[in-house]
């Protein structure tokens, strides 16, 4: 993306939480901004990266882009480091030492939780960082309110010399809402200062920084009883007075808009005597958090009989639907809430499906057809190779854990399983982030082991940013691309064992998958073809399937191509007397980007192209 | 839920342009003055999957999620989509579809049925349908890409503002890109519009 003019300052505009963090970031004067793409944070840099003056990053991963971003703060510039909830796990090594150094230019951290899990392996609560780290969190409710608080936490960070978590959720992230802009403020980095004491963290050091830590910690406390970010509302109807945070105060005030309401904003360190307060004023303190219970233990703690998660759910989003039954059940002293009944009409399901041409289907196809095999997968757009028509992805846990799984499921086999062998499927992104160490491992402790490294030049499943394995960087700028074929050699993977191939060609693909992983040897199979949404795909002449050819094999149904779909179903009866399931098919060649796998395994040769000058319309 | 919010749900299939078709309703919406949130889950849903995306506009917006029941109108880009969300609507709203099937790789590979008639079944459940082909009426136009016009022409009548605005919107949008579109838009606009009446007859 190239820059743009930024709105001018004290005009509204329609932000989501992320463009508005995005501005925050400029305003104030950021000099360095990194991060990993990950849904639903992923558009926080890509924004930030159009405005001028700031040096943007897409790191390789998180962890990485956190120490980028301490590194300018030690420096005296004001950083900004994004990431999803999971790449705080991966961060996180970085961030518990970081506590202890403090900062100097304000850093800040902006965290999305996927509550509801649209997009993630799992469903965590990032407000825990605050607590194990002793660093502030701030919670914003809406655009505005990411926008307000994500300058607020630059000021924050500079005051008391921390790091400060901004902790969004996915509905705030990609809600758009009215946001008022404000000005651009220059910040001069003040300079890095040697200081052994503070940024070299051997024991002796950290022992004399603990402290510090804890009595920042409590001006943070004291602070968090003044800041206008933490606010008791008053109401009328005193039956219920909730304490909540984040987008589940929208939710709240939407249900319920006659209850005390004390709202955090600044929610880790809470302000203990405004919750006293609130306690005071009515019948029944209910804690309203998405997800964990966590402020009602410590409210708990405090001797505050707060009601939570006994008769809330404790996944998932807490909408105004959600919310007003189970209150209403808790004023009517019911027990427990049923589970709620669903709300959408009983249609089919509709999962996310590869893309047309998607060099994937041809490795998830190939994997389909090959038995006796144990598929360790990883995290991308090729965890879809686990549904239908495929089912060839037999694990996914975490970014580059395809690696160390598949060792483990090869070190650890049992006598069941002495004759399968172990197939590793990771993307060129996920191994750049955190496979690369696996391979590492799985070489030096002679793993036996075929590696599927699906080079589609892209982070696919966030919408295909460049990575190192494209050479260009965030901009869209050359940067040096890396040679795979070169890294798995310089981790000890043998040259003779390394292949490249087009994962569109697939007997080559089939002969060399069954040849691999029958060599009791660690292998390296690069796929070579990029994704179908970026800029190095090139759309070719669509195919048609010729009616009167057809035999109904269904055999370019097994691709798994949206683009291909059954026109009619026939049952028929072979001369073995066998009944067979016939699939006539089509081609919608509107959506058919010509890739040429549907045409391998049709046998009567009834796939054809289109008709010469048909163009396919190509969506980005 | 507020009196005063009107609330919109646009539904369809990853790629369709729902998003951008309810950004342009958004738009439109501000231009009148009105406070707005727009909401909608991405991530995955553009590799094929289901998108819904919420707009509520009104003096002042709260909670973005409309929530089951409080629907005012239903725009949806495909059939199935339409009634898989029907339940989010008011039982006075109004539900403008598109007639279009777009069958995924899971029907296809015979492990879902497509409903037979999705939007009889819509009907079934006691609320009101103006279906249309919008594929059609675009290619008709010449030009696929304007079946997300299209579809903003059939709810432009239905809006609690003129249908100008929500026209002037979508101007905005291509007099900055491309000029050379906003005639062919100004067509397919009032061939939506045209047909929801059509559909009443």
């Amino acid at each position: 993306m190239s820059a743009v003019m930024p709105a001018p300052a004290a005009s509204r505009v329609l932000f989501s939480g992320n463009e508005a963090v995005a501005r925050a970031v400029w305003e104030c004067g950021v000099k360095v901004a990194a991060a990993y793409p990950g849904t639903p944070a992923t558009e926080m840099l890509e924004v930030v990266a159009t405005y001028p003056d700031i040096y943007a990053e897409w790191s390789v991963n998180e962890k990485v882009s956190l120490e980028v971003a301490l590194g300018a703060s030690m420096a005296g510039s004001r950083a900004f480091c994004a990431m999803k909830h999971v790449g705080m796990n991966v961060a996180s090594d970085c961030l518990m030492t970081m506590t202890l150094t403090g900062v100097v230019g304000g850093l800040v951290i902006a965290v999305a939780d996927d509550v509801g899990m649209s997009s993630s392996q799992n469903e965590q609560d990032s407000r825990f960082w605050g607590r194990f780290a002793h660093v502030p969190v701030l919670e914003p409710a809406d655009s505005q309110e990411a926008y307000d608080m994500a300058r607020y936490a630059f000021q924050l960070s500079e005051e008391y010399q921390v790091p400060v978590i901004l902790r969004m959720t996915a509905r705030i992230c990609h809600v758009k809402g009215m946001v008022t802009v404000g000005e651009r403020i220059e910040h001069q980095a003040a300079g890095f200062t040697k200081d052994a004491a503070r940024w070299v963290m051997v024991p002796g050091h950290a022992k004399r920084r603990l402290p510090l830590m804890h009595q920042r910690e409590q001006a943070l406390r004291q602070l968090s009883e003044q800041t206008p970010f933490n606010v008791l509302e008053p109401g009328a109807d005193r039956r219920v007075g909730f304490i909540t945070s984040g987008p589940a105060y929208m939710h709240v005030r939407e249900a319920f808009p006659e209850a005390p309401v004390l709202k955090l904003g600044l929610s880790y360190p809470w302000p203990l005597a405004k919750a006293y307060e609130l306690e005071e004023r009515v019948d029944a303190v209910v804690v309203v958090e998405e997800t964990e219970p966590l402020l009602e233990t410590e409210l708990k703690a405090a001797g505050i009989a707060a009601i939570g998660k006994t008769f809330l759910p404790r996944m998932g989003e807490l909408a105004p639907e959600v919310l007003a039954p189970a209150v209403e059940r808790l004023l009517r002293k019911e027990s427990a809430p049923e589970p709620e009944g669903a709300v959408t009409q009983p249609v089919f399901p509709r999962p996310p499906t590869l893309c047309a041409s998607c060099p994937h289907m041809g490795v998830y196809y190939t994997l389909s057809q090959l038995r006796n095999l144990i598929i360790s997968g990883d995290i991308g757009c090729y965890t879809l190779g686990a549904g239908h028509p495929w089912n060839s992805l037999d694990s996914c846990i975490c970014m580059g854990a395809s690696m160390g799984v598949a060792l483990g499921l090869d070190k650890g086999r049992g006598e069941a399983d002495k004759n399968k062998r172990v197939v590793a499927v990771i993307g060129d992104s996920t191994f750049m982030h955190m496979g690369m160490q696996g391979l590492l491992d799985i070489t030096y402790n002679r793993g036996n082991v075929t590696i599927l490294l699906l080079d589609n030049r892209a982070v696919g499943m966030t919408g295909g940013q460049n990575n190192p394995a494209n050479g260009r960087d965030i901009h869209g700028m050359p940067a040096p691309r890396i040679d795979f074929r070169k890294l798995c050699e310089a981790l000890g993977v043998k040259p003779e064992r390394i292949h490249e191939v087009d994962p569109y060609e697939l007997p080559t693909l089939f002969k060399l998958l069954r040849e691999e992983t029958k060599v009791d040897d660690v292998s390296v199979i690069i796929t070579n073809r990029p994704c179908a949404l970026v800029q190095d795909f090139k759309p070719m002449q669509p195919y048609f399937v010729q009616e009167d050819k057809c035999t109904g094999c269904g055999n370019c149904v097994e691709i798994g191509c949206p683009a291909i779909h059954v026109t009619r179903r026939e049952s028929a009866v072979k001369p073995s007397g066998k009944t067979v399931d016939l699939a006539f098919t089509r081609i919608d060649t509107a959506a058919c980007t010509g890739c040429g796998l549907c045409v391998q395994p049709c046998a009567p040769e009834a796939i054809q192209h289109a008709r010469p000058g048909l163009v396919s319309i190509v969506r980005k | 839920m507020s009196k005063d919010i009107t609330n919109i749900l646009v539904v369809g299939i990853g790629g369709q342009g729902v998003m951008t078709a309810t950004e342009i309703l958004a738009e439109a919406a501000i231009a009148m003055g009105h406070d707005v949130k727009k909401t909608e889950v991405a991530g995955m849903s553009q590799r094929g999957g289901v998108v819904s995306s919420h707009l509520r506009f009104g003096p002042r917006v709260l909670s973005p999620q409309i929530a089951p029941g409080s629907a005012h109108l239903l725009l949806g880009f495909e059939a199935a989509e339409a009634l898989r969300w029907a339940g989010y609507l008011r039982p006075d709203g109004l539900v403008l579809t598109n007639t279009a099937r777009i069958v995924p790789p899971i029907v296809n590979a015979g492990v879902f049925d497509y409903p037979e008639d999705p939007i009889g079944q819509i009907r079934a459940l006691g609320l009101e349908v103006r279906a249309f082909d919008a594929l059609s009426i675009a290619r008709e136009l010449g030009e696929l890409r304007l079946g997300n016009t299209v579809m903003l022409g059939a709810i432009a009548d239905h809006l609690p503002f003129a249908p100008e605005v929500l026209l002037e919107s979508i101007v905005r949008r291509f007099q900055a890109r491309k000029p050379q579109l906003v005639e062919l838009n100004r067509r397919a606009f009032a061939a939506g519009r045209a047909a929801v009446v059509e559909a009443m007859a």
